[in-house]
């Protein structure tokens, strides 16, 4: 009788802790590769509010830093596309280069570091003259973009190069370049710029570097329990607003790893929708959004639980995400 | 009034107290549930997840689908196992005791099945514990309350059932042939273990089946309520399927018309 007493306490201590957390206003903008739209979703009722039309297979999508414009890489047009997210309307395009699919805005919110995948090239804009800065000879394929907090180095990884290239923004010269596994899809620095880290999709790894000296510090692999190790493939990942854990979404692999940024090791596998590429946070960090390719979806976690709690249809082949107040 | 409470209150006491010192029935009642969970769930895993069916908001491995299809199981086989208690009452001639009593038969009939339900809700909330504890699947705590009123209509309809079916039935022998003829059907074609829509995909006619067996009805309406929401269809079947069968077990133990007379 008593074991049976502390069962039910036990559960309901399981229960109580999976209520679902509220998060504080805001829309998550969800790029639709196949359909050239962009879904925007609701927040506070994890709904889709409003579908905009865009350029041909938009990916890359970030908002400007005061929030009065977002930029869409619209691949197939060939264009980065400045829009104005109030009344949905397409206000000019960028000069980007072939095919853009992901790019970054300098912390200037001036510059767009663009990764142009079919011609080994990033391109840095200027988003206010419009013009082309520079052009940078990159490796094949180049994908992930990042800059440093502090606005002095740029990343860009290329596919089938293998490499993560290190851009010094003050000459827009390479100064480094360094092996990561197979595919590097994307790429983002954290505690003060002071490390960089590089997930590799086929590899199945995630690379981490010391900013300093270019070193790698850590590897950090994955196993979803049945699940084969070559669908377990690692794309977008982001990180909790104190730093402390990374969520990395494993592609075909449907689940969304959770990665303690301390120790390197993976606490928890969370299961989300099919083919997950990409993820974006509500404005107050409580939900993440994660763009559910296949299953042309959007799975939202509860950070604070992490759990998933609710599955949202969206255009076909959801690709990037990013949220706005 | 009173009396037939306290009437009603003896036969529930009486079966309650059976069961819990019947340990043994108290264990198998737990362990068939949880052997389909821990091992019949662990070869259809569904590690890649199970596509978004309501009441789920999102997608699903598959233990957590089969879950309330097993609460479901629970209550079918206890309804099955009260109305051979009742077989085994009239073979032992406790049931001649049992009509000694100045009630009227078909409120003797509702306390029999009432206990039925009664011990069949306790089952369920401890594989629900269970199942919590040992494989991780927690509902939401809304669930857990709303679950209890639905859990009384299904394990009502499902205890009617066996009722209806243990007047047809002259020995306790014959308990293999309602595990072969009534509780692996009801259980199988039924949307307890794999989704219809997943059922109409081998064929259309297997699904029709399917949504026409009341069991696929209490299985969806155990599984929405356990989700905290209530499926209004699902209960509508479920109640007319209730007042079928309790019809039925009335006119089985009716003396002047049933059953039971053409063999006494």
């Amino acid at each position: 009788m008593r074991a049976h007493g502390v069962g039910l306490i036990a559960a309901t201590a399981l229960l109580c802790g999976a209520g679902a957390a509220a998060a504080d206003g805001g829309e998550i903008w969800v790029t639709n590769e196949k359909d050239d739209t962009i879904s925007v979703i609701d927040v506070d009722t994890l709904e889709v509010v409003r579908t905009i039309p865009t350029g041909e297979r938009p990916r890359g999508i970030t908002f400007s830093k005061d929030f009065s414009r977002v930029y869409i890489c619209a691949s197939d047009s060939d264009s980065v596309q400045v829009m104005d997210p109030e009344t949905g309307e397409i206000l000019h395009n960028l000069p980007s280069g072939e095919d853009p699919e992901q790019f970054v805005l300098h912390p200037d919110n001036r510059r767009l570091y663009i990764a142009n995948e079919d011609d080994a090239i990033t391109t840095v804009v200027d988003t206010e003259t419009r013009q082309v800065i520079a052009q940078i000879d990159v490796g094949i394929e180049p994908e992930g973009m990042a800059v440093s907090p502090d606005g002095k180095i740029a990343i860009t990884t290329s596919e089938t190069t293998n490499m993560a290239h290190w851009i010094d923004t003050e000459t827009e010269q390479l100064f480094a370049n360094t092996l990561v596994d197979a595919r590097p899809r994307h790429a983002e620095f954290i505690k003060d710029g002071t490390e960089l880290w590089v997930s590799s999709e086929i590899g199945g790894t995630i690379t981490v570097f010391n900013v300093a000296d270019q070193t790698e510090i850590a590897k950090i692999g994955f196993e979803v329990q049945g699940v084969h190790r070559d669908r377990v493939q690692p794309v977008g990942f982001e990180f909790t607003a104190d730093e402390a854990r990374a969520f990395v979404a494993l592609g075909p692999s449907n689940h969304v790893a959770v990665v303690n940024a301390e120790t390197y090791e993976v606490e928890k596998y969370l299961l989300v929708g099919r083919r997950v590429w990409h993820m974006a946070f509500s404005p107050d960090r409580s939900l993440l959004f994660t763009t559910n390719g296949v299953s042309g979806d959007v799975t939202v976690i509860d950070v604070a639980a992490l759990e998933p709690i609710k599955t949202i249809k969206v255009g076909r082949f959801p690709w990037g995400a990013d949220a706005r107040p | 009034m009173r009396a037939y409470l306290t009437c009603a209150w003896a036969i529930v006491l009486r079966e309650t107290l059976r069961f819990v010192n019947q340990r043994g029935r108290f264990i198998a009642a737990l362990v068939r549930p949880l052997v389909w969970l821990v091992v019949f769930a662990a070869g259809f895993r569904a590690a890649l997840g199970l596509s978004i069916t309501p009441p789920y908001e999102t997608y699903i491995t598959y233990e957590v689908y089969i879950v309330p299809g097993l609460c479901g199981m629970v209550q079918l086989f206890n309804g099955m196992q009260s109305s051979l208690s009742l077989v085994y009452d009239r073979e032992m001639g406790s049931m001649r005791l049992l009509l000694t009593s100045p009630m009227p038969r078909w409120w003797l009939l509702f306390s029999k099945l009432l206990a039925g339900t009664v011990i069949s809700i306790l089952q369920v909330y401890a594989f629900l514990v269970l199942a919590g504890m040992l494989v991780g699947v927690v509902m939401p705590v809304e669930g857990y309350l709303l679950a209890l009123p639905v859990l009384m209509v299904t394990g009502l309809m499902l205890g009617a059932l066996g009722l209806a079916l243990s007047s047809l039935i002259k020995q306790l022998e014959n308990f293999a042939g309602v595990m072969n003829f009534v509780i692996f059907p009801m259980f199988f074609l039924s949307s307890a273990l794999y989704p219809l829509w997943k059922m109409a995909e081998s064929s259309e006619l297997l699904r029709d089946i399917c949504a026409l067996n009341p069991f696929t009805h209490a299985v969806e309406l155990i599984r929405f309520a356990l989700y905290g929401s209530l499926n209004p269809t699902a209960l509508g079947w479920v109640v007319l399927a209730l007042a079928l069968f309790a019809g039925l077990a009335l006119w089985g133990y009716d003396p002047a018309r049933g059953m039971v007379r053409r063999r006494a």
